[in-house]
């Protein structure tokens, strides 16, 4: 879209313009020019669903630029050809002066300051009609930007049901634009409403935005100064002059997201009207807002009847249940353990079908490839790095059709409002919940399950901590350990002392993250204390289609975004594990292979007798080889730092290996101690922890006692040893520095945490 | 004669009151004055979470929640 022939030449007519003219979109676009209309409007409206039925579900996700804000968009549908328009769901607002990030975007892109997103074309607003004084607040300041503008009337079927009639003309009138009521989840009123914006994209219409705030002269006269200020400074955008300064000297906020956008000058005179303000006792942060809510309140009185006195609504009553400080509680509680299940139970069908799918395809290619380097690195690098994305894949899947659930239904605020005081104690939110139960499965989903959490401090903090949650891939560790290392003995008389380790290693997890979470927020992430104010929307039915389509194009992200790096960081540790070769070991083992072949073929050995000797000399080449790789010696290399903690440079082998994945130490640990490559048949624990106990270091004592058990179990509670959720935290976080920081702290913290349990077992004369 | 303003948690679930002052931080008060918390508007107790934190409101026909420590730092009128 051109502004430029608006221009003004002498900045004074910058008003003038604005009043006068209708410069705005003005002129009709050339054919086959892509347009972006832009929704907008309050959380919980239906904007969604409103967009799901203009674009007919397919979406494109992703993110905005810079920030982890998603950003949702797909093609209008219907739209005659020539005319490619493109509609683009804004984060919900309740106000152009924005509080959080997800505002802080609606407001860049209708001031034409997010980079990534084109001027738009036409903007419509989808209004709540059951819940309207409040949503015109925020529709009024749109209008007032001077967009050619629609208003989607959504809900009326809901508005109707609570005994709210709106009278839509009286409407229109009233804001001066064109309004369509609509139902978006019957699809009622969406082909009215596309005709609307198609033919507002083909013929302009010469609106000329009314002032909804109707404020004292002289404050009125300071926000046409900086008006005319701005426009010098963008006179493409003179247009929207008058909205950005009224909003410029009316929030804190809004002045210090522009300090990048403006020069100095402007800044300084903001500063110089509001003192001009203050000095004529003008309360510049109140007033605005509140002649706004006049001028929504006396348009709310006008065009809404109410039919019977408001009662109590559907959802009233499901609160008294569903947020009864009891019942909610056990409600809440049973849907909690109800998700777990489903995810981890049921989730872990589907998981290790991908994986034994995989797993077969590496057997199926290396039958038929020659053995060989080019051959391990398709089998074990590509193909294994593949299965390990994969596998998150169910998981991951049933978490995000649950978040749907949960935020569609509008239940996802009522989780908050339940948790909330628990976790307010270690200053977190109640949203930080879902995500910390998820990691007790996995600490991925975990990970995007913080995405719900809208204040970007608490989102970090949950991300940070949520990985020394005892997810899954720990238990094969903790099985091995236990078994290894635990006597089989009662504790007390009655609690079974192994179980007793595990449950004890599970809340040492919890215990940690949630001090984590408050160390963070009182040192590294200090702040000023965020106001949590959240609405808790009406109950809302949720669409199935809608939910499942979504559900994919966030996983479709998850692979794309988070699977390329887990993919590529298993490439380099199967890398770092397999080289470099000796030649000379390979040759001798090959030696022994071929003596073996030989006394075979004389007669000399049976093929058991045959088939036994080789899977040993297999398997001490492949720890040969293991000792011998990069990663070994890495192992060795670390042996000084893990010495104090009573760890061997085998046990050094494990934990380099088991950066890529915690339950990597179980595989590890077979093949450096000769038990060979386990194989799909599954890894014999018993058998592992067998041989571990009979390990003897060169001095003669047992490797793994039971002091050494726990120390390791107690690394293993607290180390990030996990690639995958590096990747994730990379990506959620679009930097490297808090996957930096976490990795480093988690790893500071479990040599820490063993050294101390060390120290103290040995104090206890365990050892 | 009007009654002296108390905090909003002192409300019984249930009651309505209006507003008659908000001593919050000037940006957190100016929050809750664009969610339609205004002086003067009416607002209803609904209910306390378990454990009594936070609380939920009802202003202008929607539900918010709002954390204790908050709450009693708004001051309602009984009507």
């Amino acid at each position: 879209m051109n502004h430029t022939e608006h221009a003004p030449a002498d900045l004074n007519q910058a008003r003038d313009i604005q009043r006068d003219t209708q410069p705005r979109a003005g002129e009709p676009a050339a054919p086959s020019t892509l347009q972006y209309v832009v929704l907008t409007g309050n959380p919980n409206t239906g904007k969604t669903s409103v967009f799901n039925a203009l674009t007919g579900l397919r979406a494109k996700v992703g993110n905005y630029a810079g920030v982890t804000v998603e950003r949702i968009e797909g093609r209008l549908v219907g739209a005659p050809a020539g005319l490619d328009v493109r509609v683009l769901d804004l984060p919900g607002a309740y106000s152009l002066r924005a509080t959080s990030v997800a505002e802080q975007v609606a407001c860049d892109v209708l001031l034409q300051r997010q980079p990534d997103v084109p001027p738009p074309a036409l903007v419509v607003i989808v209004l709540d009609a059951s819940n309207l004084e409040r949503n015109l607040y925020y529709a009024t300041q749109v209008i007032e930007l001077g967009y050619p503008t629609l208003v989607a009337l959504n809900m009326v079927d809901v508005a109707e049901a609570n005994g709210i009639h709106v009278d839509t003309s009286k409407l229109a009138d009233a804001l001066g634009v064109p309004v369509i009521p609509t139902i978006a989840t019957g699809r009622k009123g969406i082909p009215e409403l596309r005709q609307a914006i198609i033919s507002a994209l083909q013929r302009p219409a010469c609106t000329r935005p009314k002032s909804f705030c109707a404020l004292p002269g002289p404050f009125q006269a300071e926000v046409d100064d900086l008006a005319r200020l701005l426009a010098t400074v963008r006179p493409s955008h003179a247009w929207l002059a008058p909205a950005e300064a009224l909003l410029l000297l009316s929030s804190v906020r809004a002045l210090e997201s522009s300090m990048k956008h403006l020069p100095k000058h402007v800044i300084d005179a903001v500063h110089a009207a509001r003192a001009r303000l203050e000095a004529a006792n003008i309360d510049w942060r109140t007033l605005p807002i509140e002649a706004r809510y006049a001028t929504a309140q006396a348009i709310h009185q006008a065009v809404a009847t109410e039919h019977w006195p408001r009662g109590e609504t559907v959802t009233d009553k499901l609160d008294r249940v569903l947020t009864h400080r009891l019942w909610g509680t056990v409600i809440f509680l049973s849907a909690m353990a109800l998700m777990f299940q489903a995810m981890f139970v049921f989730g872990r069908v589907p998981s290790q079908a991908l994986q034994a799918g995989f797993s077969l395809l590496g057997r199926a290619i290396e039958s038929v490839l020659p053995p060989g380097d080019l051959t391990d690195l398709l089998v074990n690098g590509v193909i294994g790095g593949v299965g390990a994305v994969v596998v998150f894949l169910p998981q991951i899947l049933l978490l995000f059709l649950f978040i749907e659930f949960l935020e569609d239904t509008g239940y996802m605020a009522r989780v908050a409002f339940l948790m909330d005081r628990v976790l307010s104690k270690v200053g977190l939110a109640g949203k930080s919940f879902i995500p910390l139960l998820c990691s007790f499965g996995c600490a991925i989903p975990g990970i995007m399950a913080a995405r719900a959490i809208e204040s970007p401090r608490d989102r970090l903090v949950t991300c940070l901590v949520v990985p020394l949650m005892g997810c899954s891939a720990r238990l094969p560790v903790y099985t091995l350990l236990i078994s290894a290392c635990i006597p089989e003995t009662k504790a007390f008389g009655v609690l079974n002392l192994r179980g007793l380790t595990m449950l004890g290693m599970y809340i040492l997890g919890i215990a940690a993250a949630l001090s984590m979470a408050w160390l963070f927020k009182n040192t590294l992430l200090k702040g000023e204390p965020s106001m949590l104010v959240m609405e808790l929307p009406p109950y809302r039915k949720p669409l199935l289609g809608a939910m499942l389509i979504r559900m994919w194009d966030r996983a479709k992200l998850f692979l794309y975004r988070a699977g390329t790096v887990i993919l590529g960081v298993n490439i380099i540790l199967w890398f770092l594990l397999s080289y470099p070769r000796d030649a000379q070991l390979e040759r001798a083992s090959e030696a022994k292979l071929a003596e073996v072949r030989a006394q075979l073929a004389t007669g000399g050995l049976t093929s058991t007798e045959a088939e036994t000797a080789m899977a040993a000399i297999q398997a001490e080449r492949e720890a040969a080889r293991l000792t011998h790789s990069f990663a070994g010696r890495l192992g060795r290399l670390i042996e000084p730092v893990i010495a104090p903690l009573g760890f061997d440079w085998k046990i050094g082998i494990g934990i380099v290996a088991s950066f890529g994945a915690r339950e990597l130490f179980v595989s590890t640990m077979a093949i450096i101690h000769n038990m060979g490559q386990p194989d799909d048949t599954g890894l014999n624990l018993h058998d592992l922890a067998q041989k571990l106990r009979t390990e003897r270091r060169p001095d003669g004592t047992p490797a793994f006692t039971t002091l050494t058990g726990v120390t390791l179990m107690v690394f293993y509670v607290f180390a990030l040893q996990c690639a995958s959720t590096v990747a994730v935290m990379w990506r959620e976080t679009n930097s490297l520095k808090w996957p930096l920081i976490q990795w480093i702290y988690m790893g500071a913290l479990a040599w820490i945490m063993a050294f101390l349990t060390r120290q103290l077992g040995l104090l206890l004369g365990l050892g | 004669m009007t009654p002296e303003p108390t905090p909003l948690t002192s409300l019984r679930e249930g009651a309505i009151a209006t507003v008659a002052e908000i001593k919050l931080p000037a940006e957190q008060r100016r929050r809750l004055f664009e969610l339609g918390l205004l002086l003067g508007t009416p607002v209803e107790l609904v209910r306390f979470a378990p454990f009594g934190d936070p609380v939920e409101i009802k202003v202008r026909g929607y539900n918010l929640s709002l954390r204790r420590h908050e709450a009693e730092q708004i001051l309602v009128r009984p009507a």
